[in-house]
């Protein structure tokens, strides 16, 4: 089973660092969030996961091999990546659109064989949208939507899925479906890690959270021992109060900081 | 059905798509034939149909058959000389037009795209400017189609820095830098056709060049143009499915495997040969790459491994039939080729336009 880890890894934009040096370990079969406010560089961070984009100073590895060292179709087959945006604007079928994900498995004049077909049969299974195959993609709503881009990340049959912020568009039975979904791959034997603000969300779901601000590694590690109220608070900006649910999962419930509002008030 | 096919739902689609496939190069194929018949068959001269027979037989048959047929030298100027010359440069600029237009609504993922709007076009004539004002057209006619391309291609490059950040390319961005470099390359080429006025028979083969048009197109005109096409064409068939990734945005192209930035380059190299080796043959054509991949697009879906090859047929068509329309509506005199496309280009397109906002954005 596969590891991903960043060593010491940093990006610079324009001379200035913007995010890291950080470094992290994610293993195999776990199920990762990525969470902090806006611009805490979780979405950079994912980018550097998915090779999307390169370190600047230090290095990505997978495996313990530097990522950027495997050819491009071999880094697309065992670690995908699922876009914030899902609004496609062309009226690809969902089909289409699923085919799309055996690009890295299939030579450029090979047609799609039976094991592509087997890939994408499956995929659309488990991910329900057996029902919409022919539907094109820009007539669907956002959960069904999000669901097929997740299905196309399965078509890969990549041993990591990497999300950005898959709920940020969904209502909130939606987002559950979403969460549950990216529960099950991880039980199937997936590593997944979901970047997100929306941490009340996703605790109930993952196994570790790794918390970011101004593009560095703030916290790691289980719910309890990450997101305290002190770190929300200092964090986040906001007054939280842990309250414990039936499931034995507690949910946070936030309150705006009662000083900002009279500072925001002066300012006006 | 079987019940294999029927178990299975994919199956079940690419049946149905291929079925829908086949009922569009039903009718698409009998249209082509027809449009390059009538376009050969129809003109100012009135010549029968089996004086044309006897003129294809006189030239295509080998000689030893052929010597009890019997063709007026006339007959066989204005048939193998002038029209079929013409429908062949017609349809393949419109096939090469239609093909650079699907390619650059991938490229742009944007289907206001098309090879006149993003500059391509006008870098295209300024480049076969350039190889009239240095002299080297008069060397090697090869060079204008050369330097056509090389101009489409400085221009798309241009384009694609001025309009794109990060894999993103606004609309209004991208055409403000389509007409913006438009406007420059068409001043730099009437400067440099200003500058050499003094040399009156430069700048009559310059002027005459830039107005484009489809008259008194040769075989030279044919050789110029149509292996640039086919090879563009046969190119761009070889990139399909990383124009599919392409289109839905860079980073979800590279995330799949695609090598973006070489399939770029590629992809604008290709476009580049299409736009030129149409504008060489016959200046800037307007509509043809937007009108024709749009529509089929509505027809057959956005999947371009099924777009490239039916855009750039219907575009022959359409083009062979604009012209045959231009020459033929108020005889003798010929109506601009431009005119006729942006007349029948122009209400189509808006048709379709509304049809789309209208259906809930399925084109």
């Amino acid at each position: 089973m596969s590891v991903l880890e960043a060593r010491n890894a940093s990006v610079k934009r324009g001379g200035r660092t913007i995010f890291g040096p950080a470094s992290v370990r994610i293993g195999a079969g776990e199920i990762t969030a990525l969470i902090g406010p806006n611009g805490s560089g979780k979405s950079t961070l994912l980018r550097l996961f998915a090779g999307l984009w390169r370190p600047d100073d230090g290095e990505m590895l997978i495996d313990g091999k530097a990522l950027h060292s495997l050819p491009r179709k071999e880094m697309a087959r065992r670690v995908a990546f699922v876009p914030q945006e899902t609004q496609i604007d062309f009226a690809f079928t969902v089909s289409e659109i699923l085919a799309m994900g055996r690009y890295a498995h299939r030579g450029r004049f090979s047609p799609q064989s039976q094991v592509d077909h087997d890939a994408i049969n499956c995929a659309a299974a488990y991910c329900d949208i057996t029902h919409l195959i022919d539907r094109a993609i820009n007539t669907l709503s956002g959960g069904e939507r999000q669901r097929v881009l997740i299905a196309r990340s399965l078509v890969v049959e990549p041993e990591f899925i990497l999300l950005d912020e898959p709920t940020a568009n969904l209502d909130i039975h939606h987002a559950l479906d979403v969460l549950q979904l990216c529960e099950s791959l991880s039980r199937e034997g997936k590593t997944v890690i979901v970047a997100t603000h929306d941490f009340n969300l996703v605790t109930r779901y993952v196994t570790r959270l790794i918390l970011l601000q101004g593009g560095l590694l703030i916290a790691e590690g289980p719910q309890k021992d990450v997101l305290g109220p002190e770190t929300i608070r200092e964090i986040f900006q906001v007054e939280a109060e842990m309250v414990p649910m039936k499931t034995g999962h507690p949910v946070y419930v936030f309150q705006q900081r009662t000083r900002e509002i009279h500072d925001s008030r002066a300012s006006r | 059905m079987s019940a294999v096919a029927q178990s299975n739902p994919l199956a079940n689609v690419s049946s149905r798509s291929r079925l829908r496939l086949s009922v569009f190069y039903g009718f698409l194929l009998p249209i082509v034939f027809l449009s390059l018949l009538a376009g050969v068959g129809i003109g100012s001269t009135h010549i029968s149909w089996s004086t044309i027979l006897r003129v294809a037989e006189f030239r295509l048959l080998p000689q030893a058959w052929t010597s009890s047929v019997h063709v007026t030298k006339a007959d066989e100027v204005i048939v193998w000389l002038i029209r079929v010359p013409r429908v062949i440069v017609a349809f393949f600029v419109g096939a090469g037009l239609a093909a650079a237009g699907v390619l650059l609504q991938a490229l742009f993922r944007n289907p206001l795209a098309e090879p006149g709007l993003v500059g391509a076009g006008e870098g295209a004539v300024l480049g076969g400017v350039i190889s009239f004002v240095t002299g080297w057209s008069a060397t090697s006619v090869l060079s204008l189609p050369l330097m056509a391309m090389v101009g489409a291609l400085l221009a798309l490059f241009i384009v694609y820095a001025m309009s794109t950040r990060g894999g993103v390319t606004p609309v209004a961005t991208l055409l403000l830098a389509g007409v913006a470099s438009s406007a420059l390359f068409s001043a730099v080429a009437s400067l440099l056709l200003s500058v050499n006025v003094v040399n009156w028979q430069i700048a009559q083969e310059i002027v005459f060049w830039m107005m484009g048009g489809l008259d008194a197109r040769t075989w030279t005109h044919v050789w110029l143009c149509a292996p640039f096409v086919v090879l563009g064409i046969a190119a761009s068939l070889m990139q399909t499915r990383d124009l599919d990734l392409l289109q839905l945005g860079e980073e979800t192209a590279a995330s799949f495997g695609v090598d973006v930035e070489s399939s770029k380059r590629m992809l604008t190299l290709t476009a580049a040969i299409l736009t030129g080796a149409a504008v060489a043959v016959a200046g800037l054509i307007g509509f043809v790459g937007l009108l024709i991949p749009h529509a089929v697009r509505l027809i057959l879906g956005p999947s371009n491994r099924r777009l490239l090859p039916a855009s750039a047929l219907t575009g022959g068509a359409f083009l062979v039939l604009c012209d045959l329309l231009a020459r033929t509506i108020h005889p003798p005199t010929e109506i601009r080729l431009g005119i006729v496309t942006a007349l029948c280009g122009g209400p189509l397109f808006i048709y379709l336009l509304l049809r789309q906002y209208r259906g809930g954005a399925n084109g």
